[in-house]
Parts: C-alpha cells; structure tokens; sequence
C-alpha cells in the first residue's frame, strides 16, 4: 500500500491534511479521502493488462490453469455475468480484466484466507472485448481470456 | 438507505456457497442525467466477507461492477449454522453489512 | 416455412438437416442461432439468479401487511380471485372475472380496487404514477404486484374462460393483438405473430399460441435495461408506445384484455418470476 496514504489515514485523514498531501502530488489522482482503505486508485486506473500485471509485480502469462465463463453474446454490456476459476498452486488472488473498457480492471478477489478460487460476478463492457480472468501466483498473472461482444438486442424484453 | 443484501448460505459438496445480492447505484462517474449534469462516481469498492466473525474474502472493486451488484463465492471448511456476514464500503465513505445463516 | 421444407424435403428423399445445408432456409437457421446466442446470455443471468427484483419483493411483501391509507388497513384480506387474502397461486388465474366489480380484472387492477375498498384510497391516489422511470424506484403498488407475482413462481398458469365476460376479455385482447393502428399501421401481430422471427438479436415470440408462454411465463421481470422490476401492464405500455400507438391508461380493459389473450394462449405453461431480461 502507498505509503503516504496509510500515513494520511492514520492522521484521522482530515481535509487540510489531504489537501496538503494531494498538492505535494503524493495521492494518486483518482484517490479521494473517502476511498475504502486499502483501496488502489491507480491499480484501477490502469489501461491494459500488463499495466495491471506491472502494477501488481507480476508478469502476465497465458496459461489453461485460469478459466473465464460468459455468455458469448451479451444483449446489454452493462451487465454481462462472468465467473472466473483457477487450479493453478500458490494463487492469491484473481480478478477480472476488460481490455476494451476505460479502465481495464473491473475487480480483484483474495484468496488469502480461504476463499476458494472461485468467482462469478456481473461486469459493465463498454463495447465488444477480451475478458481476461487473471490469477497472481508469485511473479506470475496467469490469465485466459474470452471474446464477449456486445450488441443491442432488441426491443425491451 | 439501501435495502438489506439478499444472501443465501448453503453447504454444496464440501463447500459453503455464498450468493449476495447487494443494493447500490455503482455509478461509473461517465454517465449524465438528463439535465446534462454528470452523475458523480458512486460504486462500492471494497467488500469484505466473513465466517464466524473470521475473514474469508475481501474483494477490491472498480465502477465496472454492475449495477446491484451480486458475487458468488465459496470456501472449505464451514459448515451450516455457521454465520456469514458480508460487508461493502463505497467510495463516498458509506457502508452496510448484512449476515446470513449457512443452511 | 419449416413445414412446407419438410414436405420437399421428404420428397426429395432428403432429411431436413441436407436441405437447410443446400442453403434454402439458411436465414432462418441463422436467425436461430443467433437468438439462441440472445437467449443464451438471459439463461445465463436466470441461472446466475441474484435477481435484483427479490428487492421489490421484500418491499412488496411488507407493503401487503402494512397498514396504510386513509382507513389505516392493510391489504391483508385483498381478494385475488382465490378468496380473501390469499396470495399463493392468485397471479396463475389472473386475469378473470371478478363479481363485485363486474368486470375482468388483472393483477394490479385487482390491487388499485383493494387499495380503494379495503384502504380508502381514491381511484386518483392509487393509481397515481404506477411507473418508475428507469433506473428509478419501483412504486408501492409495483413492489405489491412483484409479490404476489413471485407467490406463484413455479405454478401452472390456469387462467379461467367460464364466465362470459372472460371470453370476451380473450376475443377483445386477440382483436387488439392484430389491430393496426397508429402512423405506422402497426398491429403487435406485425412482430409476434409468426415463429422464428428476431429483432437484432433478441427472439420475437409467437404470441398468438402456446409459444405465447415463451414470454408470459417469464413476467413480471427485472430487464436489466430498465434497471427496475417491470409488469404485463408496463410491458404492453412499452409494446404501444414502439407502435407509436397511443399511451394505454393503466388498467384500461385495453391493456387487461392483451394480457387475457396472451395468458390463455399460454395455459397451462409453468410460471418463473421474477426472471431476467435484457
């Protein structure tokens, strides 16, 4: 975690402290004072999949030990249901990536205190793209990934 | 004020299945309302979840996650009667936590 | 189309599957691939479940019980055709003939008289704005039809053709079904009477026979495109206003006697709300 903002928080986070930090341009752009703690403004402003595998110290590595579920056509990309699964050892954590969006990462999952990895979710697609399911083992984001379009289906169900 | 999480808790094979369905507006910050004012960005980013007051997932989310957001997950070693409890933090600062018996 | 394949294909000595390969009917079969591709993403959601109406129908179920209105009661003793205050399985059998309104009434019409009746509302404050914008805030009288909808999820719909009135509810509603109107001659049979049909990728249902059930049986639903629970009597608001028909008054016999006709045609279909859509 940035270390500035865990100092920030520990300070009671108060408008002028913020304020000061913000103008030494320490907080990352994004991040404003009410930001759940812990939360990586910059991680999920990232715009592709290495620059998310970058930003977690990691090196992104096709590999068939990630899986990624989705309809092959969505009629309404605000909300695409998607589950993601990984049988690779010594996973972390997974997450999910659209490459085509404004900011390519849509959300991580830890699995550091036993949570299986195992998710489903529902996920905006701004338009037609690769989702990748990602999985952090060590230095490695192992990732799969599947091509869900998006499309206008048609009148209102 | 939201309404309460739908949670449902069940043992399935040698797991317990979690699915939450929670009530939030996850505006991506992109998008005007008709008066041609942006919406502010208003989504959960961080979603912990527990067994028996002990963690099990914490998550960490963007604006992509749609709108009532529902998850799906499942760990080993729980069992039914066990107490599920799920809490979101948005990024305005605004929380709601919500818990559910495994069946 | 299939059917009269079928009879060359026979002739032939051909099965179906080699004739639509020659390519005589492979728009259709492309139409039915790509809304399987549609109807794929809407089972996924239903099987995925989380269905954000399960909100509304937590609220619904409250506002039942609770008691408002200017006779300070609840809707507790409301009679749904199966009667008073029972709610298990009374959207099956709506709409129908109810006697002391004499008329045929659906779901929320049967709501607005209780909430008259039994709450002392006038006609004007409970019919008053029955829809929420998109994205809105469902009103009380929806999230009160959203459970009692969901009361018979998993049932038969049995909806009753006894009294005259009934029947001539289901002749009306067929008439309107193929009625053209407006400045496009625009009759709902212009879309949905014909199977195999799709706009973009979504499938048109036939609703003038058992396939009607397709799309009845899976009402009141959460389109996410809405992004708020909706009912039949929204859904036929929607359908008219595409027709650039005149708007519908809410509960109008007009719109009561559509639903009629579809949800007879889709007897006997089992019921699955509240379900997804796009």
């Amino acid at each position: 975690m940035n270390q500035s903002r865990r100092q920030v928080m520990q300070l009671g986070a108060g408008a002028t402290v913020v304020g000061l930090v913000a103008s030494a341009g320490l907080l990352p752009v994004t991040a404003q004072a009410a930001d759940a703690p812990g939360w990586d403004a910059k991680l999920f402003e990232a715009k592709t999949l290495d620059e998310i595998a970058k930003a977690l110290g990691a090196s992104a590595t096709e590999s068939t030990e990630v899986s990624i579920v989705g309809p092959d056509i969505a009629e309404n990309g605000a909300v695409v249901p998607v589950g993601i699964k990984s049988t690779a050892a010594g996973v972390s954590m997974l997450g999910i990536v659209v490459q085509k969006n404004p900011t390519a990462l849509v959300a991580t999952f830890s699995t550091k205190d036993g949570a299986e990895p195992n998710f489903a979710t529902r996920i905006k697609m701004a338009q037609t793209s690769h989702v990748y399911a990602v999985a952090k083992a060590g230095d490695k984001l192992l990732f799969s990934k599947k091509e869900i379009k998006v499309t206008l289906g048609g009148c209102g169900g | 004020m939201p309404n309460p999480m739908r949670m449902r808790a069940n043992v399935e094979g040698d797991a317990v299945v979690v699915r939450v369905l929670m009530s939030h507006p996850e505006d991506t910050g992109l998008m005007k309302a008709p008066d041609g004012k942006i919406i502010p960005a208003h989504f959960i980013q961080s979603v912990i979840c527990k067994n028996n007051d002990k963690n099990v997932l914490t998550c960490d989310w963007g604006t992509a996650i749609s709108k009532n957001p529902f998850l799906e997950f499942r760990f080993k070693g729980g069992k039914s009667g066990d107490k599920i409890s799920v809490t979101w933090l948005d990024n305005k600062g605004e929380t709601q936590t919500d818990t559910t018996t495994v069946s | 189309m299939r059917l009269r394949l079928k009879r060359i294909a026979a002739l032939a000595g051909l099965s179906l599957p080699a004739m639509m390969l020659i390519g005589a009917c492979a728009t259709t079969a492309q139409a039915e691939s790509v809304t399987q591709e549609g109807n794929a993403y809407l089972k996924l959601m239903n099987e995925m479940g989380g269905n954000p109406a399960d909100f509304n129908i937590d609220d619904g179920k409250k506002l039942w019980s609770e008691k408002r209105g200017p006779k300070n009661a609840s809707l507790e003793q409301c009679n749904l055709g199966l009667g008073p205050g029972v709610v298990k399985g009374a959207y099956a059998q709506l709409p129908r003939y109810f006697p002391d309104t004499g008329k045929v009434q659906d779901l929320e019409s049967r709501l607005v008289t209780c909430m008259e009746t039994l709450q002392g509302f006038s006609a004007k404050e409970a019919d008053k704005d029955p829809f929420a914008k998109e994205g809105g805030n469902a009103s009380p009288l929806e999230n009160i039809a959203m459970y009692v909808a969901h009361e018979s999820d998993g049932m038969k719909i049995a909806i009753p053709q006894h009294d005259a009135l009934e029947k001539l509810s289901y002749d009306n509603g067929k008439k309107l079904f193929f009625y053209r109107a407006g400045p496009f001659s625009f009759s709902c049979a212009a879309c949905h009477a014909e199977s195999g049909k799709r706009i973009k990728i979504s499938a048109l249902p036939n609703l003038t026979n058992k396939e009607a059930a397709v799309s009845y049986a899976t009402w009141p639903a959460y389109p996410n495109s809405q992004g708020v629970a909706r009912t039949l009597e929204w859904r036929m608001l929607a359908c008219e206003r595409q027709q650039r028909w005149p708007a519908p008054k809410f509960t109008s016999s007009a719109v009561i006697d559509l639903i009629t006709y579809m949800g007879v045609n889709s007897n006997g279909a089992t019921l699955h709300t509240p379900s997804f859509k796009r």
